[in-house]
């Protein structure tokens, strides 16, 4: 199971690397989000996956999952969705007043445009 | 007073959300800010001195026993950048009533200041590694709010690529938290720094250690990772600038600096090898930008890079005189180039230009800024007895205890790099005929130069009274160098 959701993770990354070396910047933001969910997953599987058992520890149930992971990931997501929404918000603006969404047109400073 | 560490943290988080109620009200909201500040600043103090008699603070929230819940740790390091850091914001906020402009202030431009403070101080003081992770992306989204706020051409082009960058690297900094914790099964950091000493020199954590130090490196602009900062932190105005300049990549050196002497100590032969050559291209390619340029802004942007350099080699040595060096060296960057960039922004201010060619003959006009400038460029080169000087000459001392040579005579000799550089400044706007109009008036000259001056008399002041601030660095280091320290101070109220 783990090898699979490796195998998946590495996919994920690649698709997101891929998007985020293109020039179109919804596309690269497109390519954070996949980049995201490839670390969330990766979160996951690094506590080990525990197969049927619930991240509960009681007295005399021996056979839990480490519930930890799965904090941090819900951490990872909400902070992952508020920087998504901004970086949408900003690329709206910036192709409103720069006038593309190409990025090698967005090079150069005020004096050579 | 068993919360005092998190005052520092809490105080800016309070103020920016009270702030977050009444926009508009210009006055209202810097007179708040002020206030904010200034109690933030006077716990900041009582946490040294309460740090400097009882030892290292340690704080579990919720009352969860490390190291299972989240432990804030204030040592003597992490107090010295809080309190530093809050003096800057200080200035910073002074600086602004007359720089930043009236439409920006009623655009939140406070509330972001304080809710980055909240990131920074929390990002010093935390003991928990992922909560690290937290803080950080707190004082990054204030940062982007900062660095795009106006929406300018300019700002919106470079604060994208900001953004990008730190998205990349934020994701990298979740997923080395992951390996880590597949490692170790802990996010305490002292008890990371237990097991850690305990597992021995092994592959994965070498490449656990050199994706920390990418992390940071992307935050603290060390080579080749530095390659976004000199455009985006050209494209905000002058005040969001210092404080960027100022705080911002510090607290990526901070971070490298804690998990290089606190986790990654068993194959130093690797890892801070590799740090120290980083930090010599560093210095290189710093004093390569920092002379190239005829934009003023550059030229100091390039000298951040350079400082962060010179910390990061004194850090590696891994000695007492380097180390004590890095920490001496660390706040009197952060003051420094505080100072610098709120003078060159009073420069650009009066010439409207930050094109070198195109500005001269100030002294004739301005010679209190003339002069004063001159006092923080040779603080920033190191010239004896200002604030540069000590930092650099135990960094130095350091290097030759390490045994090297090379690397300490090279540390010495970007001294006059860094020296040109900012001298540079002062011959092409101070000197010569007289250039271009003078755009601001004398009243409002005389607010913008008050916080300028009075942030370069505290470098002056922590340059000559450096002696007495030798017991608290000393504390410091001592930290810094022996993790047991730090654990036995985390783990105390469990054994």
């Amino acid at each position: 199971m783990e090898i699979l959701m490796s195998i998946l993770i590495g996919f994920l990354f690649m698709a997101a690397v891929y998007l985020i070396l293109s020039r179109s910047l919804l596309r690269i933001i497109i390519g954070t989000g996949l980049l995201s969910h490839g670390t969330h997953l990766l979160l996951l599987t690094m506590g080990g996956l525990g197969g049927e058992s619930a991240p509960v520890l009681a007295d005399g149930i021996t056979d839990y999952v480490d519930p930890l992971p799965q904090a941090l990931i819900l951490t990872a997501i909400v902070i992952s969705f508020g920087v998504t929404a901004f970086s949408l918000v900003l690329a709206y603006r910036a192709y409103k007043v720069v006038g593309t969404d190409n990025m090698d047109l967005m090079k150069g400073n005020e004096d050579n445009d | 007073m068993i919360n005092l560490l998190l005052f520092p943290v809490l105080i800016p988080f309070l103020f920016a959300a009270v702030l977050l109620l009444f926009p508009k009200k210009v006055k209202a909201q810097r007179i708040v800010t002020m206030i904010g500040l200034l109690f933030a600043l006077t716990s900041s103090f009582v946490l040294l001195y309460k740090v400097k008699v009882d030892g290292v603070q340690t704080l579990t929230l919720g009352s969860w026993a490390p190291p299972f819940g989240i432990t804030m740790v204030s040592d003597m390091f992490s107090a010295l950048l809080v309190t530093s850091s809050l003096i800057i914001a200080l200035f910073v906020v002074w600086f602004s009533f007359t720089a930043i402009g009236e439409e920006r202030e009623k655009a939140f431009y406070y509330p972001a200041i304080l809710f980055m403070l909240t990131g920074v101080n929390g990002a010093f003081t935390t003991g928990d590694i992922f909560n690290m992770f937290v803080f950080f992306e707190v004082l990054l989204m204030s940062s982007y709010v900062l660095i795009v706020l106006g929406g300018e051409k300019i700002q919106l082009k470079e604060s994208i690529k900001y953004i990008l960058v730190n998205i990349v690297s934020s994701s990298l900094f979740v997923i080395t938290v992951g390996y880590l914790y597949s490692v170790v099964g802990t996010l305490n950091m002292a008890d990371i720094s237990v097991k850690l000493a305990e597992i021995g020199p092994s592959g994965i954590v070498t490449v656990i250690a050199v994706l920390f130090l990418i992390v940071f490196g992307i935050k603290g602009g060390i080579f080749p990772l530095f390659f976004w900062l000199p455009g985006s932190y050209a494209a905000p105005p002058v005040p969001v600038l210092a404080l960027f300049g100022a705080l911002l990549t510090k607290v990526g050196v901070y971070a490298i600096i804690r998990t290089y002497t606190l986790f990654f100590t068993t194959d130093v032969g690797y890892t801070h090898s590799l740090l120290m050559i980083l930090s010599i291209i560093t210095i290189v390619v710093g004093c390569i930008g920092a002379l190239a340029y005829f934009d003023v802004k550059q030229i100091i942007i390039y000298n951040i890079v350079i400082a962060v350099g010179v910390i990061l080699f004194g850090a590696s040595v891994m000695n007492e005189n380097g180390m004590m060096g890095s920490v001496f060296y660390l706040i009197h960057d952060i003051l420094i180039k505080g100072a610098l960039f709120l003078f060159i922004g009073i420069i650009i201010k009066i010439t409207g230009t930050a094109d070198l060619r195109k500005m001269g003959g100030l002294m004739k006009r301005y010679p209190l800024l003339a002069w004063s400038y001159l006092i923080v460029a040779f603080g920033l080169a190191g010239i004896p007895p200002l604030s540069g000087f000590i930092g650099k000459l135990l960094i130095v001392q350091g290097g030759f205890e390490g045994e090297l040579l090379w690397q300490s005579i090279f540390i010495l000799a970007s001294s006059l790099l860094v020296l040109l550089s900012v001298i540079r400044i002062f011959i092409y706007a101070f000197w010569g005929e007289e250039k271009g109009d003078h755009l601001i008036s004398e009243k409002k000259y005389r607010h913008l130069l008050a916080p300028a001056i009075t942030l370069a008399g505290i470098t002056v002041l922590y340059g000559v009274g450096a002696e007495y601030l030798v017991p608290f660095m000393s504390d410091a280091t001592n930290v810094l160098l022996d993790p047991s320290i730090y654990v036995d101070s985390v783990f105390e109220g469990v054994k």
